[in-house]
């Protein structure tokens, strides 16, 4: 019986990341585009979008190879199961124990790997320059976000992000480290997430682009399942900086199915606020050069080397 | 004193507001431009106030409040919009040239706050635990604040480097609770006096050299030799 | 002499059967192999015959290895060697592990040279060489004195070196030899010297005696000093890699795979068994050196396989990151030793032996896969393949299975053991020395760094050479390999997906080694529901590759039926859209140093020296624009060039030696007479 409700709970969780993934991106769009004055599409355009790709017929180019159409799908599936391991507005998933923070970190990982092959598979040079730029911004980015989780563990004492958010919820105190490694990790979400001033996503002008020339290629069900990955780690990043940093309202383990509607109302109003920073955000801010991005998630990993640092020198900090 | 706060809680925000100091002297080495790297300056000195002002709070010692006026009344408003006047006058507010790469400087940034900790915390381990983290942290200000002077060529950023030590000092001196206010008022208007000197300095260089990089002046003493 | 002798016999007529005696046939099985192969090479079927007769000695070694991995160590003394210390073997399950590993390689090896040695023009060069190899790297293995040791460790040098200038046409394979030579020669020498200190002034030259004697603080220390220069010169530690680059692209590829995959890994075995067991206890600071050695090592081997074009060479840069781990892995064991944590030690002794494993794994499979590359195009340049995943279908999947795992990526096995070594930095905050608590956060900086630019290296290696478009007529006319090599590679490919989903078991078999070693073990894996693995305690951290990996299989699988059942299947083929530019010349584009350019220009120009210089022509000018670019690597530019100008400079001054008179010639001799006597007067 037990086994069934924790299923239920993890189910249930799997969806709404699913399910809520395009209405934040709509979100943050509509968002910008009042920020700028403009009047923006409806907040349901994600989801158009996505239905009328995910109908048309896939148009590929002829040198592609089997890594082209399969890369989607194994994409799409490693975001899935990394954002479905984030608490949300439970903790203690079933399975949650499977992958800790950093295999969490390693799954995006094997995505951006493999869109990285893909951008390459055709042959175009555009594809090439975006899998190029991605690997370069990766290489950092991965390494401080790597630092990031290193100090969040040593507050906690434990890399399973349920064991997290329970001690977080329980205080810690203000740490310095612990600022350290917000900032950080809101620098690192903004680079992953291929938004400004890093790259921006609305762009098809060639020389700024990153993700978006890496998928110049992809049309129909395969762009839409790329499409929707990142929307996925959009808000997984959201959810995860919100379960460490405000866990309240995440119905703790075990608490039986009447808190799962407090908890998913927090959740939606913390991905609310999320969106609404994140629009904020980038409204204010110029797309950098892309070799000044280095010194930018540069930044990020002194942060996070800094903090674990702190937390290695005294556990008080 | 109002209600007795917990110790722990006292213990937070100092930290978090000197670890807030480290993290601003930081974000001045990653500054490349100069009316940046002003504003960052100015909000370091919001933080300071705001640091000593919390020292002022728990601990009851009402003569920190004047340092912390003193620091949000000149160093928050005063220096940052003389030195804005200043930046925009003589036509500088572009780039700021640095000896060394961000990403090294950094580096080394973080290597300095490691090793002032490595120093302090064995060194002062009986003392007051708020006490010993929090001058940890003053150290690693002044060092950051030299590495600023080191790194750059710009007269201004060197001038805001040196101001930025004498914030590491202001708090390790509220940290140390011990410092008399007329100390620390005397200590105030030299900075004040020295900041003058060095800004009429600044345009005497200009003058006489047609730029505020600082290696003219080596270049010139060198050709003198 | 007469009692060792009995003692040999008697330990003969004791274990027979057991799985050291086993070993010690096989070694002598391969060196009658290697004498047989200059005879055999010049038959026609000879060659197969020497690959396969090595095949079935390394398989019946690989069991040896699991027997003995299993079973209490045995001990064994020959009247072979000096004669006053005899032979002696023993096999432990540290030698099992290790065996483990060689003959594992050495099999793989064998059964992809039956394929891919037929292409070989000159078979005499190489066949007597490989089975010594062999025998070699076994010998060193089991050997548990200083002399058989060493001997076995020189004859692994000397065989592999014969290997490296196999095909001494070039000028450039002749350097390689000789680098690797003088850089082997140092390393032998500084073990020596190491063996020399441990064995004291009594000539203890076993390491059972060598164990039990006391050793002073400053004879332990140069020891460390030693084995990390020594073991570390074979392994390809930084700055001691300088010849590892050149000579294992060299090689013809099945041994580079041998070299990259199996020797560093002896020499990684010469390390542990020096440092971890006859130095005795560890001092607090043993695992500093260790530590840093390793991060820096880790991190430039990455950046510089990041820039390499020949793809041989990516992977021998990518051997040295690929050791930096393990020494992080090695030297956070020291370091929780040293301080009394051993249940931390024995996490992170454990992800270094699991990294052993896995890069032996997956660094075999990756060469087997470059040297299919070669065969099929006569390639090794990265700017001249392209497109080959539509002519080798079969190498191109296992390829990217390699090249997944080596990148880290979960549920491949690279992942689980990085994993661990992460997990064991985090445990690391406990150790007390403060040297210790500013290295070790640097340390997983630099740890991190190397794994997102694994990741980096080896999108450029498989995206530049197997996808986009073939570059040269060469890569497109290519065809896939020999089922002898495609068999070992899909073999090779099986067991890292293996590795990866399932390291409890892997976990649990490591604490054979791990807890004689360390005093202490991991939890057992094996009971944890679900294969999950959990190093230290359930709230913790724990991770399960199988659920992961099942996972994916599942929503990948699920996504594909939904949208193909519900939404569109239908499928076009047009030509590349590419913003509307028309794809013509396929060398337009990336290439794999315009691939590198971001990383270069952020990581390389500085410590490489990496620069670039555009020519380009005027307006009104048809001649093409030129790109060149430079750099360096700063080992040889601060340590060697200095030393080679040294060494030049006092061999100049040398040259007045042979134009002396005899009377000189006899006061150079007296003095050093007279010399060596006041030494022997002063001394104590």
């Amino acid at each position: 019986m037990a086994l069934i409700g924790d299923l239920l709970i993890q189910g249930t969780q799997m969806t709404v990341v699913l399910a809520v993934a395009p209405l934040v991106t709509g979100v943050v769009r509509k968002l910008k585009a009042r920020l700028y004055r403009k009047r923006g599409a409806s907040v349901l355009q994600p989801y158009r979008d996505l239905a009328r790709l995910f109908r048309k017929e896939a148009v590929v180019a002829e040198g592609a190879s089997w890594l082209f159409r399969a890369a989607p799908y194994l994409i799409f599936a490693a975001t899935w199961v990394a954002a479905a391991l984030v608490p949300t507005f439970a903790t203690g998933l079933l399975f949650s124990w499977s992958a800790d923070l950093i295999a969490i970190t390693a799954l995006l990982g094997s995505a951006r790997f493999f869109l990285a092959l893909a951008g390459m598979d055709v042959g175009t040079p555009f594809g090439g320059l975006g899998s190029s730029r991605e690997m370069m911004i990766s290489s950092l980015a991965e390494p401080a976000m790597i630092m990031l989780v290193f100090s969040l563990a040593l507050v906690a004492g434990s890399t399973q992000l349920s064991t997290v958010a329970g001690v977080m919820l329980q205080g810690v105190g203000l740490r310095v480290s612990l600022a350290l490694a917000l900032i950080g990790l809101m620098i690192v979400a903004v680079a992953e997430n291929a938004r400004i001033p890093v790259d921006n996503p609305s762009t098809h002008l060639e020389l700024t682009m990153v993700h978006e020339a890496m998928v110049l290629e992809y049309s129909g069900r395969h762009l839409a399942l790329i499409e929707l990955s990142a929307q996925l780690k959009l808000t997984l990043y959201i959810s995860l900086i919100a379960c460490v940093f405000v866990p309240w309202g995440l119905a703790p383990a075990g608490a039986g199915l009447t808190h799962m509607p407090l908890g998913l109302l927090a959740y939606f109003g913390k991905l609310a606020v999320g969106a609404t920073l994140l629009a904020l955000f980038e409204v204010s801010l110029a797309k950098m050069r892309v070799f000044r991005v280095p010194d930018f998630l540069g930044a990020a990993l002194m942060l996070g080397l800094l903090g674990t640092l702190l937390l290695f020198v005294s556990r008080g900090l | 004193m109002p209600q007795p706060m917990s110790p722990h809680f006292v213990f937070d925000i100092a930290h978090l507001l000197a670890g807030a100091m480290v993290l601003i002297s930081l974000m001045m080495l990653y500054q490349d431009r100069l009316p940046a790297l002003i504003k960052v300056f100015a909000l370091q000195a919001v933080a300071l106030a705001a640091s000593v002002a919390w020292q002022a709070y728990a601990h009851d010692a009402p003569h920190l409040y004047v340092t912390a006026g003193i620091a949000i009344l000149f160093k928050g408003l005063v220096i940052p919009v003389a030195l804005h006047r200043m930046v925009a006058r003589l036509g500088i507010h572009r780039q700021v040239e640095t000896a060394l790469a961000t990403g090294p400087t950094m580096l080394a940034g973080i290597g300095l706050v490691g090793l002032s900790l490595v120093v302090m915390l064995p060194v002062t381990a009986t003392s007051d635990p708020l006490a010993r983290e929090d001058l940890a942290f003053a150290l690693s200000v002044v060092l950051l604040g030299f590495l600023m002077m080191v790194t750059r060529r710009n007269a201004v950023s060197q001038i805001i480097g040196f101001m930025s030590m004498e914030n590491g000092l202001i708090l390790a001196a509220a940290g140390a609770k011990g410092m008399p206010l007329v100390v620390e008022i005397s200590v105030a208007f030299s900075v004040l006096i020295a900041f003058i000197i060095l800004g009429v300095f600044l345009f005497r260089i200009r003058e006489r050299f047609d730029t505020v990089d600082v290696d003219a002046l080596d270049r010139f003493r060198g050709g003198r030799a | 002499m007469a009692d060792g002798a009995t003692a040999a016999a008697a330990a003969l007529g004791s274990t027979p059967t057991g799985p050291l005696s086993g070993l010690l046939f096989l070694i002598v099985a391969f060196a009658a192999i290697a004498l047989a192969a200059p005879r055999l090479a010049r038959r026609p079927g000879g060659s197969a015959l020497v690959y396969g007769a090595s095949f079935i000695a390394a398989t019946l070694g690989l069991l040896s290895a699991l027997a003995g991995l299993v079973c209490a160590p045995e001990t064994l003394v020959l009247p072979l060697g000096l004669p006053w210390i005899g032979a002696h073997f023993r096999l432990d399950a540290l030698s099992a592990l290790f065996a483990l590993v060689v003959n594992l390689g050495g099999a793989a090896a064998s059964l992809y040279a039956i394929g891919y040695g037929r292409h070989e023009h000159a078979p005499e060069r190489v066949l007597p060489f490989f089975p010594a190899f062999l025998g070699a790297m076994n010998l060193v293995l089991v050997a548990a004195d200083a002399y058989s040791f060493l001997f076995g460790w020189e004859l692994m040098s000397l065989a592999s070196w014969a290997l490296v200038i196999a095909h001494d046409k070039s000028a450039e394979n002749l350097k390689a030899g000789f680098v690797y030579i003088v850089m082997a020669t140092f390393g032998t020498l500084m073990l020596m010297l190491a063996f020399a200190l441990l064995a004291g002034p009594s000539g203890a030259y076993a390491f059972a005696d060598m164990e039990r004697a006391p050793h002073g603080a400053l004879v332990t220390a140069l020891v460390l000093g030693l084995a990390l220069v020594g073991a570390g010169s074979k392994a390809g530690l930084v700055p001691l890699h300088v010849w590892l680059p050149l000579a294992h692209p060299a090689a013809p590829s099945h041994v580079s795979a041998l070299m990259s995959g199996v020797m560093t890994k002896v020499a990684i075995y010469g390390f542990i068994r020096i440092v971890f067991e006859l130095a005795g206890p560890p001092d607090w600071w043993w695992g500093i050196p260790v530590l840093a050695a390793g991060g820096i090592t880790a991190t430039l081997g990455v950046l510089q396989a990041m820039l390499q074009a020949d793809m041989k060479r990516v992977l021998a840069f990518s051997t040295i990151e690929n050791i930096g781990i393990i020494f992080v892995g090695l030297g956070l064991a020291l370091a929780f030793k040293g301080n009394g944590l051993e249940a931390a030690g024995a996490l992170a002794l454990t992800a270094g032996l699991f990294h052993v494993l896995n890069h032996a794994l997956f660094k075999n499979l990756l060469f087997f896969g470059a040297g299919a590359v070669l065969n099929a195009t006569g390639e090794r340049s990265l700017e001249q393949l392209g497109g080959l995943i539509h002519r080798m279908p079969t190498t191109a999947a296992v390829m990217l299975v390699g090249a997944a795992a080596i990148s880290a990526l979960p549920p491949l096995n690279g992942f689980a053991s990085e994993w661990l070594t992460f997990q064991a930095i985090l445990l690391s905050p406990e150790l007390a020395p403060w040297g210790l608590k500013l290295l070790v956060p640097a340390v997983g900086a630099l740890l991190a760094l190397a794994a997102a630019l694994a990741a980096a290296c080896f999108v450029r290696l498989y995206g530049i050479a197997f996808l986009g478009r073939p570059r040269t007529g060469a890569a497109a006319e290519a065809r896939e390999v020999d089922r002898w090599s495609r068999g070992t590679m899909i073999g090779l490919a099986t067991l890292c997906v293996l590795a990866g989903i399932l390291p409890g078991p892997v976990i649990d078999a490591l604490q054979q080694v791990v807890s004689p070693l360390m005093g202490a073990r991991m939890p057992v894996q094996g009971d944890v529901a679900w294969l999950s693995i959990i190093p230290v305690g359930e709230s913790r951290s724990s991770y399960n590759g199988l659920l992961v990996f099942v996972f994916i299989l599942i929503s990948a699988g699920l996504a594909a039926v939904l949208i193909h059942r519900f939404a569109s299947r239908a499928l076009r083929r047009a030509p590349a859209w590419d913003c509307g530019f028309p794809l013509n010349d396929p060398r337009t584009q990336y290439s794999a140093s315009s691939f590198a350019q971001p990383i270069r220009r952020v990581f390389a120009s500085g410590l490489f020296r990496a620069r670039e210089d555009v020519t380009m022509p005027p307006p009104g000018d048809l001649s093409p624009a030129r790109i060149r670019l430079s750099g360096d690597d700063p080992a040889w530019r601060l340590i060697y060039a200095p030393l080679t100008t040294m060494v030049d400079a006092l061999s100049a001054r040398a040259n007045v030696l042979p134009h002396l008179t005899i009377r000189q010639y006899l006061g150079i001799v007296f003095s050093a007479l007279i010399l060596l006597l006041l030494v022997l007067a002063i001394w104590p």
